[in-house]
C-alpha cells in the first residue's frame, strides 16, 4: 500500500462528548480539509468515539522547539507558591 | 390475493434488499488491505461493514417471513445464483479505484431515495431496519460523492478512468427503477415504494455531483437487467464461490 505522497497530512482532534475539549487523537493524509473529516470520522471514530471532529493541516501548527524545553520550562519547577495549595479549606467545603 | 402470496411477495421483496446489500458489501470487502491508501482501506471496509450488517438484518427478517425453515446464514451462503435477487450493477467486479467508486456512487443515490421511502412503510419491522439503514446510506453517498468530484475533476487519468467507469456502469442503472409484479403488490400494500418515482430525484442527484466533477452523462444505446429475478452476469457465480467457501466447505464451523 503506498502512502498518500502527495497528500498533506492533517492533525486530529476528537470531542469525546458534551462539555469536554477536543483531544488529539492522532494524523492521517488527506487530500483536502473535506476529505480529512471524512477519513478523520473512519479511521478515528469506528467505535463511536466522538461526537466533533477538528482537523487541522499538521503544517499550521507552530510548535515549541524541543531545544528551547529547559528556557521554557524549567523556570516553573521552582515556583511552587504557584500552585494553590496553601490555602485553608474549610471542612464544609465538598467537591475540591 | 391470499395471504400465501402477499407472504412469497414480501419474501421475495426482501431478498432483493438483502441481496443488494451482501453483494455490494462483499464487493467492496474484497478491496481490505489493498486500498490505495490506509485511510481509504478503512473508508471501504467500514461501508462494507455497514452494508454486511444491513443485509442481515433484511435476511433474518426474509427468514422470519419465510416461516422459519431457514436462517439468515442459510439464506446468504446456501444458495445458488439463480436463487439471488441483487442488481447486475452491484454484482459488477471492483476495477480500479474510479470503477468501484463510481458502482458506489450509482448505487448510494438509489439507496438513499429507496430506503427514505421504506423509512415510511407501512411494515414497522422494514420502516424501523430502513430508519437506521439511511444513516448510514447518507454518509456512504456523502463518501463516494466527493471522490467521484475529486476523481473527476482531478488529473486527466483520473478523469479519464471515472469517466470510463461510468460509461461502463450505465447500462446497468436501468434495472433499479423498473418495477416488476413483486413491486406492485408491495406498493399496493402500502410496504414499499415505485422504483420508478425516484428515477427522477436520482438522475437529478447523480447528474449535480457528476456536473461538479466534470463528468459526461453517459448517452448509453444499451441497458441490461434481470438481477431481481434471478439472471446474472457471470461474475456473480465467482463472488458466491468466495463467499460461501468457508460454511459450504465446512457446515458446523463456528467462530
Amino acid at each position: 500500500m503506498t502512502a498518500g505522497h502527495d497528500w498533506p497530512l492533517w492533525e486530529v482532534f476528537i470531542r469525546a462528548r458534551e462539555g469536554l475539549s477536543h483531544k488529539h487523537v492522532g494524523s492521517l493524509h488527506a487530500s483536502d480539509a473535506e476529505m480529512a473529516l471524512q477519513h478523520a470520522r473512519d479511521v478515528y471514530t469506528r467505535r463511536r468515539e466522538g461526537e466533533s471532529i477538528w482537523v487541522v493541516q499538521s503544517t499550521d501548527i507552530v510548535a515549541s522547539a524541543p531545544a528551547d524545553k529547559e528556557s521554557l520550562f524549567d523556570p516553573a519547577d521552582s515556583k511552587i507558591y504557584r500552585h494553590p495549595t496553601f490555602y485553608e479549606v474549610p471542612d464544609e467545603v465538598e467537591c475540591l | 390475493m391470499t395471504v400465501e402470496a402477499q407472504r412469497e411477495a414480501l419474501f421475495e421483496y426482501l431478498l432483493r434488499l438483502g441481496d443488494n446489500a451482501l453483494i455490494l458489501g462483499h464487493r467492496l470487502s474484497e478491496w481490505c488491505g489493498k486500498g490505495p491508501v490506509l485511510e481509504e482501506d478503512i473508508a471501504l471496509s467500514n461501508i462494507a461493514l455497514d452494508l454486511v450488517g444491513q443485509s442481515t438484518l433484511w435476511l433474518e427478517f426474509a427468514a422470519t417471513v419465510e416461516g422459519g425453515a431457514r436462517d439468515a446464514d442459510a439464506l446468504a451462503f446456501k444458495r445458488d445464483v439463480l436463487d439471488w435477487r441483487n442488481f447486475l450493477l452491484v454484482e459488477q467486479p471492483n476495477g480500479d479505484f474510479a470503477h468501484t467508486i463510481v458502482r458506489q456512487f450509482l448505487f448510494d443515490c438509489f439507496h438513499v431515495e429507496l430506503l427514505q421511502a421504506l423509512s415510511k412503510s407501512a411494515n414497522q419491522e422494514i420502516a424501523g431496519i430502513a430508519s437506521k439503514a439511511l444513516k448510514e446510506a447518507l454518509y456512504h453517498r456523502r463518501h463516494s460523492g466527493q471522490w467521484v468530484i475529486r476523481l473527476g475533476d482531478g488529473t486527466e487519468e483520473s478523469h479519464a478512468r471515472a469517466q470510463a467507469a461510468l460509461d461502463a456502469l450505465w447500462g446497468y442503472t436501468r434495472e433499479l427503477f423498473e418495477g416488476d409484479a413483486i413491486d406492485e403488490m408491495m406498493m399496493q400494500a402500502g410496504i414499499a415504494p415505485d422504483p420508478g418515482d425516484f428515477e427522477e430525484n436520482w438522475k437529478q442527484a447523480v447528474g449535480a455531483v457528476l456536473a461538479e466533477a466534470t463528468l459526461t452523462v453517459p448517452d448509453a444505446n444499451w441497458s441490461i437487467g434481470g438481477g431481481k429475478k434471478g439472471i446474472h452476469s457471470e461474475h456473480l457465480g465467482f463472488l458466491l464461490a468466495e463467499m460461501q467457501f468457508l460454511p459450504r466447505a465446512y457446515p458446523d464451523a463456528q467462530w
